[in-house]
């Protein structure tokens, strides 16, 4: 167990270095960052001068063990386009996107689960063949499609919904700002955070579904009925239990797929996370941003992917045997 | 008898199941539909929607034939520059297409070759790659196409970036997806590296490439062609996404995301058919590619039958 973490650890940490070492090259190499600092006018001697001041002119090991100090201190010197503080934008968007996929992976829970039970429950129904028909719709429409459809449906032609932005926000403590607070914050949240959990409430309902379906056969809900159990407790108690393990693993892989798809979806709701502010960057060539963005990314897959891995072998114990009876 | 080969070809159980299935019949149907519209697109629509010469400033947002002020000379209406909306969806498609076709052939030269070396050869090399490929797969691949395409945007900046745009979203879409290739192609040369007439061609001393291409590629092709075929839907719709969302192919050559991007700003003005037949066009060109992927899968699975 230990040796096991331990590798995935090494192998993690092995991935965030090079993603690093990558966005080191890509920060201080493409472009000169120098160039970006200062006006038009300043002479080549000042700029050779603050070159040297900054560190520019330093072996590379050097300036790239300076760039990791920053980096972890989340220093990423000033955005091109905004002229301000790569940190405090990342701290002001970071809010807003972690607000939209805490909301959808709420949603997909919430609808997705009843719904996997449901069908799981009423094999042949029509309902439930409806359900399982619209989910698979909903998995092969590209994300982006479906917000669109959904934009014209409740924003423009029914008005219930604004079609865009976050709503009146409030501060909680110093930078943190929620949308959840107010009624405009509320009801901005609703599309953009259903569009984002559609594929995730796909993915859990039919989990679920087959989970319960197998779960239905097994011997220990036969000999539930036989001893006359009610149907309901049967059902709940029983089998529904036994499907929440799955979950919980693709849960955590799914909030990282989330996270990388919330650019798509912030981007067409005009979602002020970080995921429209990546993008604005990527069509200007905001290098600042783009690289902290990509290092923050790295981090967090790696750490969700590792948190999962842990999460797993707690749970299951049949991962859990020495390794030396094991295969691996 | 000597037969023709379009004979032998209906003779085939691969004709007779394509034959039995409507579905599949239906969807490749509009499939070489699309790629014929967006091949011969010049010469199948009057219009030159990109030759500014031609286009009326009066014509513009003009809606489909069906609504009232629509007509019969744009018969989906046109944009806000006066383009006809079928017309740039079929040279739309054409981008599209090549964008698909070109970073599924990518992620297949990379993936193949990585998978029959892995495979073949063993040891470091493979678990070297094979690491590499699983650290990939971790990442949902729509991330790595969107750095990889944002960092490749940084480094052509200016006017050269709208000409190279096509080859930066073929090189992200691609450098995205080959680990699907590589693990499918690893396991097919690692069961093939045992077979007898692997063994006969070592042991007459046959180039370890020539074993690897000519021998062992053959053989392991049919399920890389059926992700293949699952991959251009997948890389259609990135490379949609992507263009939707500005980074992708320019405006002045749009792709059928960029049609989308574009007619998405009229959508609340109530000029729905800008942006919402575009995006129907993909939506059925990306379902048929679909279904036809999964037909394909199970017909060259015997397991299946």
């Amino acid at each position: 167990m230990i040796f096991y973490i331990g590798k995935r650890i090494l192998q993690g940490t092995v991935v965030i270095v090079i993603t690093a070492f990558l966005s080191f090259l890509l920060f201080n190499f493409v472009t000169d960052p120098v160039a970006n600092m200062v006006g038009q006018e300043t002479t080549a001697e000042d700029m050779e001068a603050l070159r040297e001041r900054l560190g520019f002119n330093d072996p590379v090991p050097v300036q790239f063990v300076r760039f990791m100090g920053n980096a972890v201190q989340g220093e990423f010197g000033i955005s091109y386009q905004m002229q301000r503080s790569v940190k405090s934008l990342f701290r002001e968007r970071f809010p807003a996107t972690f607000e939209l996929v805490m909301v959808s992976t709420l949603l997909a829970l919430v609808i997705g689960i009843p719904l996997g039970v449901y069908t799981g429950l009423h094999r042949n129904g029509k309902i439930a063949n409806g359900i399982l028909g619209a989910s698979l719709i909903g998995v092969s429409l590209p994300t982006f499609i479906i917000s669109i459809l959904f934009i014209y449906l409740f924003a423009v032609i029914l008005r219930w919904l604004p079609p865009f932005g976050r709503g009146d926000t409030v501060a909680i403590v110093g930078y943190w700002t929620t949308g959840l607070l107010s009624i405009s914050g509320l009801k901005s949240i609703i599309l953009p955070a259903f569009t984002l959990c559609l594929y995730q409430l796909a993915l859990i309902l039919r989990i679920v579904r087959s989970e319960m379906l197998e779960a239905l056969q097994t011997d220990y809900i036969k000999f539930a009925k036989a001893r006359g159990l009610q149907n309901r407790v049967i059902n709940y108690e029983y089998a529904f239990k036994n499907t929440l393990i799955p979950v919980i693993t693709v849960l955590g892989l799914q909030v990282s797929s989330m996270l990388a798809f919330s650019v798509v979806t912030e981007s067409v709701f005009q979602w002020p996370g970080l995921g429209m502010l990546f993008i604005q960057a990527a069509q200007f060539g905001d290098i600042p941003i783009i690289t902290a963005y990509l290092l923050m990314a790295t981090v967090i897959f790696v750490s969700i992917n590792l948190l999962v891995d842990v999460i797993y072998y707690l749970i299951d114990p049949r991962l859990r045997v020495p390794s030396s009876s094991a295969a691996g | 008898m000597k037969k023709f080969l379009i004979e032998h070809i209906i003779d085939t159980d691969f004709f007779y199941q394509y034959r039995r299935s409507p579905r599949v019949i239906v969807a490749s149907s509009i499939i070489l539909l699309i790629i014929f519209s967006a091949v011969f697109a010049p010469l199948l629509t009057p219009h030159r929607p990109f030759d500014p010469a031609t286009l009326e400033l009066m014509d513009s947002r003009t809606p489909p034939f069906f609504q009232e002020g629509g007509s019969t000379t744009f018969l989906l209406g046109t944009d806000d520059q006066g383009r006809d909306v079928l017309a740039i969806i079929m040279y739309g498609s054409r981008i599209s297409l090549i964008v698909g076709f070109g970073s599924v052939l990518l992620a297949m030269v990379i993936g193949i070759s990585i998978g029959l070396l892995s495979g073949y050869t063993g040891g470091w090399i493979d678990s070297f790659f094979m690491r590499l490929a699983d650290i990939q797969l971790t990442f949902p691949s729509i991330l790595i196409a969107l750095l990889v395409d944002s960092i490749a945007r940084v480094l052509f900046t200016g006017s050269a970036q709208d000409e190279v745009a096509i080859f930066i979203l073929i090189l992200a879409i691609g450098i995205s997806t080959w680990p699907q290739y590589a693990r499918m192609t690893r396991s097919g040369a690692m069961v093939e590296k045992g077979k007898d007439y692997i063994a006969a061609a070592r042991i007459i001393k046959v180039n370890p490439r020539k074993i690897m291409f000519r021998h062992i590629l053959p053989n392991i092709m049919g399920p890389n062609l059926v992700l293949a075929t699952l991959g251009l839907a997948g890389a259609v719709i990135v490379e949609a996404t992507l263009s939707f969302l500005g980074i992708g192919i320019p405006p002045t050559t749009p792709s059928l995301g960029t049609l989308i991007r574009i007619g998405n700003d009229y959508l609340f003005s109530g000029e729905w058919w800008i942006t919402i037949f575009p995006a129907v066009a993909l939506v059925i060109l990306v379902l048929s590619i679909n279904i036809l992927g999964d037909w394909l899968r199970d017909v060259l699975n015997p397991k299946l039958q």
